[in-house]
This record gives structure tokens, sequence and C-alpha cells, in this order.
């Protein structure tokens, strides 16, 4: 029942951009703003729509996304690998948890130079860049997940003889796995703020960033606008997406 | 009790817990023997090591002074020979009813159809064959306890421990379940051993009765129950050895106190003074004696 109620109540979260949409056009046309710097409504989506008949945004939407994700997949894959190793083994977690509390301090876009420097302002660098904003809460996650698993469960495990592979498989994995996906669902959301940081700041190269470069040095406020829309659409759809599928995962929850 | 065929053998069991950089001693001297087939009730107060007793007996924990013997053998580790229900139901919630009765027949290789027809089997013993694909969240807690049973009986072990099993369960459901209880483990034949802080649980469904005192824990009697003892809850014979035992835990002190108990150990045991019923007498809630007592 409550699903159904929250069902219709839904249109209150959309109320908000709303409210900011008819502002921003009421602004651009009373001449309350400057239209060069906020241009009305109308001509972002006219720019929307050359933009897409050239085939321009949806290429360097491509490239910014194939970028996102090839950083995503690494370095979550390592993140997920580290964090069950420290969660596992008691001497790993002793060599490598200090290591990644000092590590967390740090701030990711601090990491933008060095990385430069190691690989380069061009692709690796920035999907260097990528990969290490999706290690840091993986890793973090995925340890943190094993380590919650109850004592009790723990036991359970030896008493029912489940071995090191059979902890694993029936009790540590699914236990952790909601953790573990808290920690990718962040990853893919930091992943995305990391490229939109890498190409700002690395080469100039294709890629949504990039062409808001573009939009800045030609002055096209339209443009411009037109990627921070693009930028937020594909955040919603992300977290859209990974939503379902840990609600999907944990059927077992709701039950 | 002493020949050769003793099932499981405790001597001189003693058991420290480190509390703060101190030892806490939690079992002192403990002796207990146990025949094949036998059913033992242990009852106690809160924090009397019975719950200890049971990990060690199962070998999750090998540190302790004494010996504890199963069928001759020292205990060293967990085996599929000695199953456990935990008083919280501890099934996987992850996982269906079948997939949790199944994870006990993992460490054995057994084929799926072999391993389909035990986990079947024993799901219809606990009377739950038609919820074996539901999760655990989806069961009451009664059922949920009754899958963990399916779980414990499904290698056939030939002891099952109870761990206040059906404690945290409301009354009615643990009526039921007691029976349940009895009818399982009389037709496996196994050895069980029940830990409890139910009274009426531990005389209706005990061979012998061990009732033991906290800090240190240690056993302050045994007590054989009658075959004659027609068990119901009702029967005077029944109402006179819940009272005896009540008298050994310090309660009903005066009209309920045993004056000869029957006792197949040595009376030193035997706590003569009501010092430490004292401290006990509020720990059994009036809800245990009135659950025996539907007149």
């Amino acid at each position: 029942m409550s699903g159904t109620a929250s069902e219709g109540r839904a249109w209150q979260a959309w109320l908000l951009p709303a409210a900011l949409l008819v502002a921003w056009e009421a602004a651009a046309r009373s001449g309350l703003a400057d239209p060069r710097f906020l241009p009305p409504l109308e001509v972002v989506a006219a720019r929307l729509r050359t933009e897409l008949a050239e085939g321009g945004l949806a290429g360097h939407l491509a490239a910014s996304l194939g970028r996102d994700l090839s950083g995503f997949a690494v370095g979550s894959a390592v993140g997920v690998g580290l964090g069950l190793a420290i969660g596992f083994s008691r001497l790993v977690e002793r060599m490598l948890s200090p290591v990644l509390l000092v590590h967390r301090q740090i701030a990711l876009f601090a990491w933008v130079p060095l990385l430069s420097m190691w690989f380069g302002g061009g692709e690796a660098g920035k999907v260097a860049f990528i990969a290490l904003a999706a290690f840091q809460p993986t890793v973090i996650n995925t340890w943190q997940g094993i380590a919650g698993i109850p004592q009790g469960y723990r036991e359970l495990g030896d008493v029912l003889l489940l071995g090191r592979l059979g902890f694993v498989r029936l009790i540590a994995l699914p236990g952790a796995l909601p953790r573990i996906f808290t920690g990718l669902h962040a990853a893919l959301i930091y992943a995305w703020v990391a490229t939109i940081g890498a190409e700002l700041l690395l080469n100039v190269a294709p890629g949504i960033a990039g062409r808001m470069n573009e939009g800045e040095r030609l002055f096209q406020m339209d443009l411009l606008l037109l990627c921070v829309l693009v930028l937020g659409a594909v955040g919603v759809v992300f977290n859209l997406g990974a939503g379902a599928l840990e609600r999907r995962l944990a059927r077992w929850r709701i039950a | 009790m002493t020949d050769g065929t003793a099932a499981l053998e405790v001597r001189r069991l003693d058991k420290s817990f480190r509390v703060a950089g101190r030892p806490v001693r939690v079992l002192a001297d403990v002796d207990l023997s146990v025949a094949r087939g036998e059913f033992l009730s242990i009852v106690g107060a809160s924090g009397c090591g019975k719950s200890t007793l049971l990990r060690l007996i199962l070998g999750l924990d090998r540190e302790f002074d004494g010996s504890i013997r199963v069928d001759g053998r020292p205990v060293e580790r967990p085996g599929p020979d000695r199953s456990i229900v935990f008083q919280d139901h501890r099934l996987l919630p992850w996982l269906t009813v079948e997939a949790n009765v199944a994870a006990a027949l993992r460490h054995r290789r057994v084929g799926r159809a072999e391993r389909r027809a035990l986990v079947d089997e024993h799901l219809r013993l606990v009377g739950l064959d038609r919820f074996a694909t539901a999760y655990p969240a989806q069961l009451s807690g009664g059922m949920a306890q009754r899958v963990a049973i399916a779980r414990a009986l499904v290698n056939r072990p030939r002891f099952l421990l109870l761990d206040e099993p059906l404690g945290a369960l409301d009354a009615l459901t643990r009526l039921r379940l007691q029976d349940e209880l009895k009818r399982i483990t009389a037709r496996e034949g196994m050895t069980t051993i029940l830990v409890t802080h139910d009274v009426d649980e531990a005389v209706y469904l005990g061979d012998r009765i061990v009732v033991m005192r906290p800090s240190p824990g240690r056993v302050a009697t045994i007590l054989r129950v009658p075959r004659d003892v027609a068990r119901s809850r009702s029967d005077p014979a029944f109402i006179r050895l819940r009272d005896e035992v009540l008298g050994w835990l310090g309660v009903h002190e005066g009209e309920g106190a045993p004056r000869e108990p029957r006792v197949d150990r040595p009376a030193a045991a035997r706590d003569p003074s009501g010092r430490a019923g004292r401290a006990r007498a509020g720990l059994l809630p009036a809800a245990y004696a009135a659950i025996g007592d539907p007149r």
C-alpha cells in the first residue's frame, strides 16, 4: 500500500526542478538576466536539436562514457579485489589498512598533477584518475562488508563444516554483497565526477567536458548549459539503474 | 552411566574466559556422562555456563581443562556427528528455506537427487515442505526455528545439541514445538542435550535433568525423570519433579525444596545453604511456572 501512496506523491520530487526551470525562463525573458549569460530554455533546446542532428554531442557523450566506464571497471575491480583480500586475511589487513586510511584523507583531485606526471595527460592519465575515484569507495565498503559478517554466522560456518570456500560462497560474499553494492554505487557516481574533472583538467580530448571548454572559450552559453544538463541526466540514469539492480539482488531482504 | 558405552563423557571440565584482562571462571569441575539415545536436559539461570558447555562439546572452543570425549574420542573440532540448534534460528537470510537446509549437506558431496530427497524429507519432518522456496524473512519465529531443526537433523547426527532453541518463541508455539521435539528425537533416536531455563520444558523432555548453578557454572545435581512419570504437565508426579528442580535452582524455597533428591552422583555438589538461591530468586520469570499449570 505504501508503494502506491509514495508513487502517488512522486510528482513532488519534480516541483523544485520545475520551479527552477520556470525561474530560469522568466529571468531570461524578462530581461532580469543578460540572455548572453543565461539564454532562454528554447535556445538550449534548439542547440540540443542541432547537436543531435550533426552527431557531435552523441559522439562526445560516447567518448566520455567510454572513459568513465573503463576507469570504473579498472578501479572497482581492484577495489573489490583488495577489499576482499583485506576482509579475509588478517595479515593483509594489518599491512594495508593504515595505508588506506591515510589514502582516504587525501582529496581526490590532489592526485591529478601526480597522475598526469606518471601516466601523461592523455587517455591513460584520465582513466587512471577515474579508476582511483572508483577504487576508494569500493575498497572501503567491500572490506567493511566482510568485516561486518556477524560472529554468529562465522560460528555457523564452522558448525556446518562449510570450510573456507563454502564460508566465502554461502556466508561471506552474500552477506557482504549489499555493502559491496553500496560501494559500487558510490563508485559509479565518483567515477562520473572524476571523468568530467579529468576532461577539464587534463589534455583536451573528445568528451562532454571538452565541449564545455569549447562553449566557455567561444562564449556559447547554450552549449555550456546543455552540457551541464547532459551530465546531470547521465548521473540520474546511473543512479536509477544501480538502485534497480540493488533491489533485485537483495530481494531476500524485502521478502 | 559409567560403563564403556557412554556416548559423551565430560570429566573435570574447567573453563575460564578473560574479561578485561582478568580470568573469569565460567565452568568448574563439571562431570557428566550421557548414554546413547538419552535425552538430557540442562537447566540453570543465565550465566551458569550451560551454553559454553555446548560450545565446548561442539568443538568450537578448545581452550579448557579436563576432558570431553565423544564415543571415547576427545573432541577436537566440530564434526558431522554433532549438530546444534541455536536460540536465534541463525538461518542465512539470503538463502531459501531449502537452501538453508542443504547448506548442512555441503561438506559431504551428495548428489543432486539425494540432496533434494534429504532436504525434502527433513522439511516434511518439521511440517514445512510447502515453504521450501520461501525466504527466512517470510517465516514466523516458530517456523524459522523448525527450519533450523531440519538443518540440524539433515546429516542424521548422533548428537543433537539444543541451545535454548525455544527460548525466543511465544508460549503456545513453544508448547507445540516441545511436542514436536519429543516426537522427532524419539523417532530418530539420537542422543540429545537440551539447554534451557524453562523448568517445565526440561522435565517434559528430559530422561535426566542436570541442574546447574552459576558463578562459576557447576553441576548442582542430576535428577532422573522416572519412566512412570506420566509425561503430562498436570500429573502430580510431574509437578513434584518440577518443584524439586525449582528447589535446586533456589526458587520455591521451603515447601518445594528437596529433602531426598534422586542424585546419581556424589551428594557433595549439593549446596547446603540457601545462599546461592538468594541471588537467583528473581531470575525465573513467573511465566515459566505458569505454562505448566493449565488447571
